[in-house]
């Protein structure tokens, strides 16, 4: 073995049984036996492929409700669907597609993968795993329930207000939509969270941030998108429910809001959207091209700087979407100037991707002809888009027929192609069984002619004027033959994708089992005995593989326990962390086992949405308080209450376990969780500067209340919660918990008693809701600062405090600080409107 | 081919300058999209042969960042200008209101005396001259969208927004609301009538002496 570069070496553990270390490991790390087994689950390659698997059952339920969209436009008076039907199904098709497919397709896909690439054992957090599927189930169940029951949200995925808003839709559908996807965008950012963390501190000894798979560095673009993505649309849904079930105005223009700042809110993330689909099936090309065309990939550090220019730039052309809401031409510029250049790295890849082909050898095995399908769709789909980045074409064509093409040109293109080549690529890896020759390729012929033939033509449709969303076109037979053709040819695609769905069926069924290794992969993933072993690895890579080494070649060291960590000799799940750049050894993270926790998480929030949205509202505070008790005992069970021994996991280095580690995985985690949540805060601040100065009526009528009295007891409370911040930097004990639970208390005190004296009623008009909201805001995370305070106080209490497990007290320090800082830009702007006027 | 582009709502048969504008600009995309196609359809062929020593920095920074930002320099810069020469100047166009409603458009234009005309679903403007419409809407968004004299621009509440077509001949241009706007969004349709400068149709003229 070669020393990794970074002046590290770590020498093999000895060789021992390997089918000895199997039933250890698996003793420690299989799910629980049947049905509870099921339920109780937090194994990342359970959960994942449950994500893919729900996610493809959503594609299916998603296709379905297009072919009824095309059997209802085959004909021009369509009276297959009434138009109230037909505009539930097209809401609920987009919705589907990109909430409840797309997203959760390649969270599955990273939560499957990626502990695998990286040579580890699981994700950074198991149980946010589970979380986050549960969510992600029971808000699809909710979706998909309030279409079987015609209830379905009927105002396009996009929810644009004030079509959304309670005036003009009354009724349910559109509370389905906000708070069901919401609920469903609670596995985005536990997923994003735990992607991050995974990538960054999970990774084999001397693997630095510039040797990690290409897959990890698409991955943690991907999952940095989704932190800083999600955090609008999550604002913005919660103010339209806020306005329509409890009328405070956000986005009503008679009382100073706006429905500009929905569409602001909702384009940014929604185009950051497209690239966070786009990565991970990039992320795949990338990692399946070399291997098909037996080389290395071409222009590494290229691609690298492609994916980062991706994330920035995706953040900077939302506007597109809005090229014709009335926003001066040269500001629009701007924007379309930042869309057609995010072609740039786009193109880097791509030819980044050819360039790889022409240096190897390309062989055409049914992933190479799934990546051939995404070449010509995803280009035209891109070249397409360059053509709507430019403002006076998109005048012409935005919400037409065209758009529509675009968008699936790029997202079937760009992912479900890619996603294609993915699923046979690592089904060896998935089912241990290869495929069955000739009705992979077949599927793939049919889907590419039924694809093209649906969506080319629809081009034209759109460029002949046929807008988007319309359910009868009686006055226009130009149209007739393109949608026919449409309609007749997306019964095609759908034949090819039911033929891939048996081909994946078969193929786990009855294909012959595959060799390990059988692409001879370049990525640790491959290193895996077969069918995968629930604990991964039965010990971990000393470092990356080698440029040109084929993985299988360590599988057989690895599973005989000569790498990091070997077997469960302990019986705890246990993996090696490293340090965020370079790699090195830190510290080992000892995981919670199978649990019931995140099932009965997600039934208390999904407790929660359901009396919103029965209107029960003044049951809703029971639900949270259960989940709070919920959020402590998920806390209280990783407290322990004596000190650790370190751990050998290689013959000359032994590591502490991460209670005695200052910079543990779940303060990286609370990191990632307080970026997102500073997005979410600098959306809200950005709500109210949009607000003021360009929604029409404002200034507020009344003008705002309070004086002296209350500047002071704003400043308290600003002072209580840094008095906060200083005790939790004090000498870890009881006194230092103990006066922080009682200053975040105070503060939290002092913050209800100025809501009380100096909000006006926040239905008056949105400077006053959106200043209840900020207080709110406050508000919330003080009391998230005193119960983090009081926590700590309880271990105190219990004995469970040691300045050797400094864990939870940072983490503490992370909170407050965090409630220190947005409460004094809270106050200061507060202050500041009073001053202004 | 070109057959199939005609129609009532075609943005490849323009009817005006603007419209036609937009139309040529979207001929060139089309022709230099197909060539881009095929040339990365080209490249991918060719590497199907045998594997070869390729120079990286050739494929990625070359081909990828500098022929990729040339060739989006020449759209960009073509489409901000001809985005400016089409954008509505204060030259005294005729300025009409177009104020959309679920489902419908109320239109008020100059009559022959130039006193204000209110009419429903049908606008009335002199062919031949630029015009300007000033787009509002009394409850959700909509869009006004004429495809054969100009692009579109939305209708939202709280705003007023505006747009500048053209006709180059007298006749009829179908108008539709492009936003999706609830359940009549299909039938929110309307019509332009475009008329000669000197003749003036009956609509603008019979309301005349009409209560100010």
């Amino acid at each position: 073995m070669t020393a990794p570069d970074k002046g590290f070496t770590l020498s093999p553990n000895p060789p021992q049984h390997a089918l000895h270390l199997h039933r250890e490991l698996n003793r420690v790390w299989a799910n629980d036996r049947g049905w509870w087994g099921q339920i109780t689950a937090v194994n990342h390659t359970t959960l994942g492929l449950r994500f893919m698997a729900t996610a493809l059952v959503f594609f299916a339920i998603g296709g379905v409700l297009a072919m009824m969209l095309r059997a209802q436009l085959a004909t021009p008076a369509g009276v297959f669907l009434d138009t109230e039907l037909y505009n539930q199904i097209f809401t609920m098709h987009g919705s589907i597609m990109m909430f409840l497919f797309a997203i959760p397709m390649l969270e599955g896909l990273g939560i499957w993968l990626l502990p695998k690439i990286l040579g580890t054992r699981d994700m950074a957090f198991p149980r946010l795993t589970a979380l986050g599927y549960w969510c992600y189930l029971f808000g699809g169940l909710i979706m998909l329930t309030a279409l079987l029951f015609g209830v379905a949200p009927r105002d396009g995925w996009f929810m644009y207000t004030p079509l959304s808003g309670a005036t003009h839709s009354p009724g349910i559908n559109a509370d389905i939509w906000l708070l069901g996807v919401t609920f469903v965008e609670i596995s985005a950012l536990a997923a994003a969270i735990e992607i991050t963390v995974t990538i960054l501190r999970q990774r084999p000894p001397g693997m630095t941030l510039t040797r990690m798979p290409l897959f990890a560095w698409y991955m943690l673009g991907t999952s940095v998108m989704m932190l800083v993505g999600f955090p609008p649309l999550i604002l913005g849904s919660v103010l339209l429910e806020v306005e329509r079930a409890f009328n405070w105005p956000f986005f009503e223009v008679a009382r100073g809001g706006d429905p500009l700042l929905w569409q602001h809110l909702f384009w940014l993330f929604g185009h950051p959207e497209v690239y966070i689909i786009f990565l991970p099936a990039a992320g795949a090309i990338s990692t399946i091209i070399p291997v098909m065309c037996r080389t290395q990939i071409v222009g590494y550090g290229a691609i690298v700087a492609a994916i980062l220019a991706l994330v920035f730039l995706s953040f900077g052309l939302w506007v597109h979407h809005m090229f014709t809401v009335g926003i001066p031409h040269m500001a629009l510029a701007f924007f379309s100037a930042a869309s057609a250049l995010v072609a740039v790295p786009t193109a880097v890849q791509i030819f980044a991707w050819i360039g790889t082909m022409w240096r190897g050898q390309p062989q055409m095995h049914l992933p190479m002809l799934h990546i051939m399908g995404f070449f010509l769709t995803f280009v035209m789909g891109g070249l397409t888009g360059v053509m709507l980045a430019i403002v006076p074409f998109n005048w012409q064509a935005h919400d037409t027929a065209f758009v529509t093409a675009h968008l699936h040109y790029v997202l079937i293109g760009g992912f479900v192609f890619p996603m294609m080549a993915a699923a046979s690529y690592w089904m060896p890896l998935i089912s241990g069984r290869g495929r069955i020759k000739g009705l992979g390729e077949a599927a793939f012929w049919v889907i590419l002619l039924g694809f093209h033939g649906t969506f080319f033509v629809m081009h034209l449709t759109g460029l002949v004027g046929m807008p988007r969303r319309i359910d009868t076109y009686p006055d226009n037979p130009e149209w007739i033959w393109l949608n026919l053709t449409s309609s007749i040819f997306s019964f095609v695609l759908t034949i090819g994708f039911a033929l891939f769905a048996i081909d994946m069926v078969l193929q786990a069924l009855l294909g012959p089992r595959t060799p390990r290794d059988p692409w001879k992969g370049q990525t640790l993933d491959w290193a895996m005995m077969r069918p995968t072993p629930s604990y991964t690895f039965a010990s971990l890579s000393t470092r990356p593989l080698t440029p040109g080494q084929p993985a299988g070649e360590v599988a057989l060291r690895l599973a005989r326990g000569e790498g990091l960590l070997p077997g469960a000799p302990r019986g705890r799940r246990e993996f090696l962390v490293t340090e965020i750049g370079t790699g090195r050894p830190d510290h080992v993270a000892i995981l919670p086992g199978n649990t019931a926790l995140p099932l009965a998480m997600s039934a208390m929030i999904g407790g929660f949405v359901l009396l919103m949205l029965a209107g029960l509202y003044i049951l809703t505070p029971l639900a949270l308080a259960g989940v709070g008790v919920l959020i402590w005992r998920w806390g209280r069970s990783l407290t322990t209450p004596h000190d650790h021994p370190p751990v050998s996991i290689a013959p000359e280095l032994s590591l502490p376990v991460h209670h005695h580690s200052r910079a543990t995985l779940v303060q990286s985690g609370i990191v990632c969780l307080l970026v997102a949540n500073g997005t979410l805060f600098a959306s809200l601040l950005f709500g109210l500067g949009f607000l003021t100065v360009v929604a029409p009526n404002w200034p507020a009528p009344l003008p705002l209340r309070g004086g002296m009295t209350e500047a002071i007891l704003t400043v308290a409370a600003v002072g209580a919660l840094a008095l906060g911040s200083l005790a939790v930097r004090l000498r870890i004990g009881v006194v230092p918990a103990i006066t922080g639970l009682a200053v975040n208390l105070l503060a939290l005190a002092l913050v209800a008693t100025l809501a009380a004296m100096a909000l006006h009623d926040p239905t008056n008009h949105a400077r006053d809701a959106l200043r209840a909201v900020l207080t709110g805001y406050a508000g919330l995370h003080v009391l998230m600062s005193a119960g983090f305070a009081g926590f700590v106080w309880q271990m105190a209490l219990r004995g469970e405090l040691s300045p050797n497990r400094p864990g939870v007290v940072a983490n503490w320090r992370l909170v407050q600080d965090y409630t220190t800082v947005t409460a004094a830009i809270v106050a200061l702007v507060v202050i500041w409107q009073g001053i202004a006027g | 081919m070109l057959v199939g582009c005609d129609g009532p709502l075609s943005t490849l048969s323009p009817a005006g300058p603007i419209a036609a504008e937009i139309a040529w600009l979207w001929w060139a995309m089309l022709a230099g999209a197909a060539l881009l196609t095929l040339m990365v359809g080209v490249l991918v062929a060719m590497s199907f042969g045998r594997p070869r020593d390729i120079p990286e920095r050739r494929w990625t920074v070359t081909l990828g960042v500098w022929f990729s930002i040339a060739v989006l320099s020449v759209v960009l810069a073509t489409g901000l200008w001809l985005g400016e020469r089409i954008l509505p100047r204060d030259d005294g166009a005729v300025t009409v209101h177009a104020h959309g409603f679920q489902w419908g458009w109320r239109f008020t234009q100059p009559g022959a005396d130039g006193q204000p005309v209110e009419t429903l679903d049908t606008l009335y403007i002199p062919a031949g001259q630029p015009v300007d419409v000033l787009v509002t809407s009394g409850d959700v968004i909509h869009a006004f969208w004429v495809p054969r004299l100009a692009g579109k621009i939305d209708a939202i509440p709280g705003r007023e927004n505006r747009l500048r077509l053209q006709a180059d001949m007298p006749g009829r241009f179908d108008g539709v609301c492009a936003e999706f706007c609830g359940l009549g969004h299909a039938v929110m349709r309307f019509a332009v009538i475009a008329y000669p400068p000197d003749a003036p149709p009956e609509a603008l003229t019979q309301l005349e002496g009409a209560p100010e």
